[in-house]
């Protein structure tokens, strides 16, 4: 009976002030919709960081004037260099071959270079990728070599963009939550004002707190998840639209964004959107009914 | 059943305290009167005594627990075993009078089934036997105050606190709820009431404590209003 009278204290908590509790959803919504996408995100760009960073290589030019000797240290080097997965030695024939693979359709420039204008090289892979300063540290000053770019460095530059953007979705998110948050707050105030007469004869005749209070914040956790609820609707219409749809042309580029994914954040949205529209309403009880 | 023990309390902000070192004992089954002028720290007492205000100094006891130092989760379960009338009645409005009295039962857990026992009982021993289903706007003042005795009484608790309960009910009517009070304590249950009303202390004859200005100026057993 208790649950019972508990349960439809909440459903007309809820349609008394239908328009304050409509605010609060989709406030709630936005703001998980917000963290729920930052959160992919977060696992799109660690995935990416996989899959491109694997591929990457750091090239070591060496100079035209380099000789057998210097080329045969740099070699023993690499090949004793506990950073260095894998090098490979690309001459000058090599190197003009992947030249003509890289620019055949511009046949201009082909005929514009010549087959030993091209320097020779190491392409390494390196065991973790990220340590790409240490190996230019140690060889930039080396006999013979001449330049070594890096693939990474571009690669950094794209994850920043992608992490900025991970930023701005986690303060709109934040933002968000605070609006949700006093919309809560203000809710339960309401409500509690409502029932005001009730309450007061509820602690008179000695009423535990909880069951004073759980009916304000079931209503409260109730509009938390009916707001992810939403979320998950936004997100999984983001995937079809965004995804599927407009950026389907991306889809080597970028990672693709699996169901699981987004079942993974559901729980996260949902636990985060009830537990503070729970926390919420217990701190404006105890300072509204101090109870 | 209630003693005050050297109680003293000064409300933040005011320049004299509301109780200055008060003793009292009442014993259970005793019927007390607190009567003096508007700000004299009645009302204070029966806060102290539902723990809703802790004194300053000195130390309470209700039902043999101390309420000084009761802690404030445990306030729920300690009120049930006192009963509370107000001047103002403080049913709820859009509740019949025996939804009022059930609600009180229902919502400390008890089932609908002992509420279905209970209530008609206790409405018929308030003599508002067949008004159990008016609603509060369509019983005279004395009845609604009655219903809220019937709220109170219907857990059995050991002691009755009235907050000046006649004060808006003429003479005949506030005579009638005395006779009710009477009859809920010769149940054994202790009453402890606050009141300006002579007539009433005067015909009771019953134990009076005067109160002027947080100190106690009279305690006598089968007192008048003076």
């Amino acid at each position: 009976m208790r649950v019972k009278y508990v349960l439809s204290e909440v459903l007309v908590g809820l349609w008394r002030n239908v328009t304050m509790t409509i605010a609060m959803i989709i406030t709630m919504a936005v703001s998980l919709t917000m963290l729920g996408a930052s959160g992919l995100m977060y696992s799109q760009v660690n995935d990416m960081k996989d899959l491109y960073y694997k591929n990457i290589e750091v090239s070591i030019f060496l100079t035209k004037e380099a000789n057998e000797q210097q080329r045969a240290d740099i070699d023993a080097k690499l090949k004793s260099d506990p950073l260095v997965k894998e090098a490979v030695f690309v001459d000058k024939a090599e190197a003009y071959k992947r030249f003509q693979e890289m620019f055949q359709d511009a046949p201009d420039l082909l005929s514009a270079v010549k087959a030993d204008s091209l320097p020779e090289s190491f392409r390494l892979k390196l065991v973790n990728p990220e340590q790409y300063r240490e190996i230019y540290n140690q060889y930039k000053d080396t006999e013979g070599v001449d330049e070594i770019v890096d693939q990474s460095q571009l690669l950094d530059k794209i994850f920043k963009i992608l992490t900025s953007v991970q930023n701005i979705a986690l303060a709109a998110a934040a933002v968000m939550a605070i609006a949700a948050l006093l919309l809560v707050a203000n809710t339960i105030q309401v409500a509690a004002y409502s029932k005001r007469r009730e309450v007061a004869v509820m602690k008179l005749v000695g009423a535990s707190n909880w069951f004073i209070q759980a009916p304000f914040v079931l209503e409260a956790v109730v509009a938390g998840l009916i707001g992810s609820l939403l979320a998950l609707v936004a997100l999984i219409a983001a995937k079809y639209l965004l995804f599927d749809g407009a950026l389907s042309d991306l889809q080597g580029l970028l990672s693709p964004v699996t169901w699981g994914d987004i079942l993974v954040v559901f729980p996260i949205m949902a636990g985060v959107g009830g537990l503070v529209s729970a926390v919420t309403a217990w701190v404006t009880l105890r300072f509204y009914l101090r109870v | 059943m209630i003693q005050l023990e050297q109680v003293t309390k000064t409300y933040p902000k005011a320049s004299r305290p509301s109780l200055d070192n008060v003793s009292v004992s009442i014993e259970k089954g005793e019927f007390v009167f607190f009567i003096g002028p508007s700000g004299s720290g009645k009302s204070t007492i029966i806060k102290m005594l539902l723990h809703e205000v802790t004194p300053n100094k000195g130390r309470v006891v209700v039902n043999s627990k101390d309420v000084t130092s009761m802690r404030s989760w445990k306030r729920p379960h300690f009120r049930r075993s006192i009963g509370c009338v107000f001047q103002d009645f403080r049913l709820l409005p859009n509740r019949t009078a025996y939804e009022n009295v059930a609600f009180a039962l229902e919502v400390i857990g008890k089932t609908k089934a002992v509420a279905r026992r209970v209530v008609p009982e206790v409405l018929e021993l308030v003599g508002l036997g067949g008004k159990e289903h008016r609603y509060p706007h369509e019983l005279s003042g004395g009845e609604q105050q009655r219903v809220a005795v019937a709220r109170a009484f219907v857990n059995r608790p050991l002691i009755l606190l009235a907050d000046e309960p006649t004060g808006n009910l003429d003479p005949d009517t506030s005579i009638e709820i005395m006779r009710l009070l009477d009859r809920i304590n010769r149940t054994g249950t202790t009453v402890v009431m606050v009141t300006h009303d002579s007539n009433i202390v005067n015909q009771m004859r019953r134990r009076v404590i005067e109160i002027e200005s947080g100190r106690i100026v009279r305690d006598q057993a089968r007192g008048v209003y003076g």
